[in-house]
């Protein structure tokens, strides 16, 4: 049944106060995660200001300056810092997105920083998405054929039907979507997740694609697929602009399509 | 509970249950005729306002008008059903609990929807 209190895990409390370095400019604060479920304690949230004079323009550029100068012991991922690697998604203000993509001036008082949303913390601002990686490899994103690959060349793909891959192939599942869906919340365990879904339709749609009605199969079930109710958290929260809630509408159709 | 399991086993699960696309069309499908059939029920409604029993007694004594509220009264109760079932799978995770509450609307969406019925017809035929 539903649970109404939260687990003491989930209840954060005030954290260390680090003040800003001498002679600052323009001081900014950032509110951050912390949390070490080896260590025994619950949740806190150290509050960290920072001289924006001698830091970068991004959320990302701060952590990095805080991990660099201020506790090392902050952990997050991060790889590409120009969103493609999809390493440092992270709930800041209270919304998914790439901590590389997010401009500290979009925040107008103190940078609020936490891990992606429900999902178990290893340490600070890195989520477990184990779950997520096995459901998105559960779908088999790979191209599936019957017929041998052309010897001498390429499987050909019009450019019409090429063209139905695009706000499909640039999902770079940062999972930012799939932790601010309300359904992915409630029934992860079922659920496919909004990115998950986007990705299966990126092979649905996919004109090289040999085993559409397979594919399809295996999305028709009540928890698979059909936990979305276009909430839309998914749509609005993607750092690539992209739309998982239209690719799990055209799902739907396909299943009506082939029906009698 | 289940932390042993890797996370694909967890993920495949019990498989697809290769079913579910009825349940979301019906769904879809009683929403759209609930429209019109709302609609004008609500019109009629509106027309009859201040009529006296037996007015409405021979409005629903008509064939037409006992037939569209059949459906709607059908309609309304199918449609009921499968989205308060969508909400007990959304937020029951105890399988036996979710399973005597999903048994529990079906009988009282058949029960409530077999009265209207009923009812609509006992004028018709006689009353």
């Amino acid at each position: 049944m539903a649970e109404f209190t939260l687990p003491a895990n989930s209840k954060i409390r005030e954290g260390v106060t680090w003040p800003a370095p001498e002679g600052a400019g323009t001081v900014k604060a950032f509110r951050v995660y912390r949390y070490d479920p080896d260590s025994g304690e619950t949740p806190r949230l150290d509050t960290f200001h920072l001289d924006l004079d001698d830091t970068g323009p991004m959320v990302l550029d701060a952590l990095l300056k805080i991990k660099s100068d201020v506790d090392p012991t902050l952990t997050l991922r991060r790889s590409c810092r120009e969103g493609i690697c999809g390493s440092c998604a992270m709930n800041i203000d209270g919304v998914n997105t790439l901590a590389c993509l997010r401009a500290i001036s979009d925040s107008r008082g103190a940078v609020t920083v936490y891990p992606l949303p429900h999902r178990p913390v290893i340490k600070d601002l890195v989520p477990d998405l184990s779950q997520p990686y096995a459901q998105h490899a559960a779908i088999q994103p790979w191209l599936k054929t019957d017929s041998p690959t052309p010897p001498d060349h390429e499987r050909l793909q019009s450019p019409e039907d090429r063209a139905m891959l695009d706000g499909l192939w640039e999902c770079i599942l940062c999972f930012c979507c799939q932790t601010a869906c309300p359904s992915y919340w409630w029934s992860e365990e079922r659920y496919l997740g909004p990115a998950v879904l986007l990705q299966a339709y990126r092979w649905l749609a996919d004109s090289r694609d040999e085993y559409t009605g397979e594919r399809l199969d295996e999305l028709d079930d009540p928890f698979r697929l059909y936990r979305c109710h276009t909430i839309m958290n998914c749509t609005n929260t993607c750092p690539k602009g992209l739309n998982p809630g239209q690719a799990i509408g055209h799902i739907k159709r396909m299943l009506v399509e082939r029906r009698d | 509970m289940t932390s042993m399991r890797s996370p694909m086993a967890r993920a495949r699960g019990l498989g697809s249950a290769k079913d579910g696309t009825t349940h979301w069309w019906s769904q879809r499908l009683s929403a759209l005729a609930l429209v019109p059939l709302v609609v004008w029920f609500v019109a009629s409604m509106v027309a009859m306002a201040g009529a006296d029993y037996v007015a409405v007694q021979a409005w629903i004594g008509s064939p037409l008008v006992a037939g569209l509220l059949v459906l709607l009264i059908a309609t309304v109760f199918y449609h009921a059903h499968l989205g308060l079932q969508v909400v007990v799978e959304d937020y029951v995770h105890h399988e036996a609990t979710k399973f005597a509450a999903i048994i529990a609307i079906k009988a009282l969406a058949i029960v409530l929807s077999l009265t209207g019925v009923l009812a609509v017809l006992s004028i018709l035929f006689g009353a």
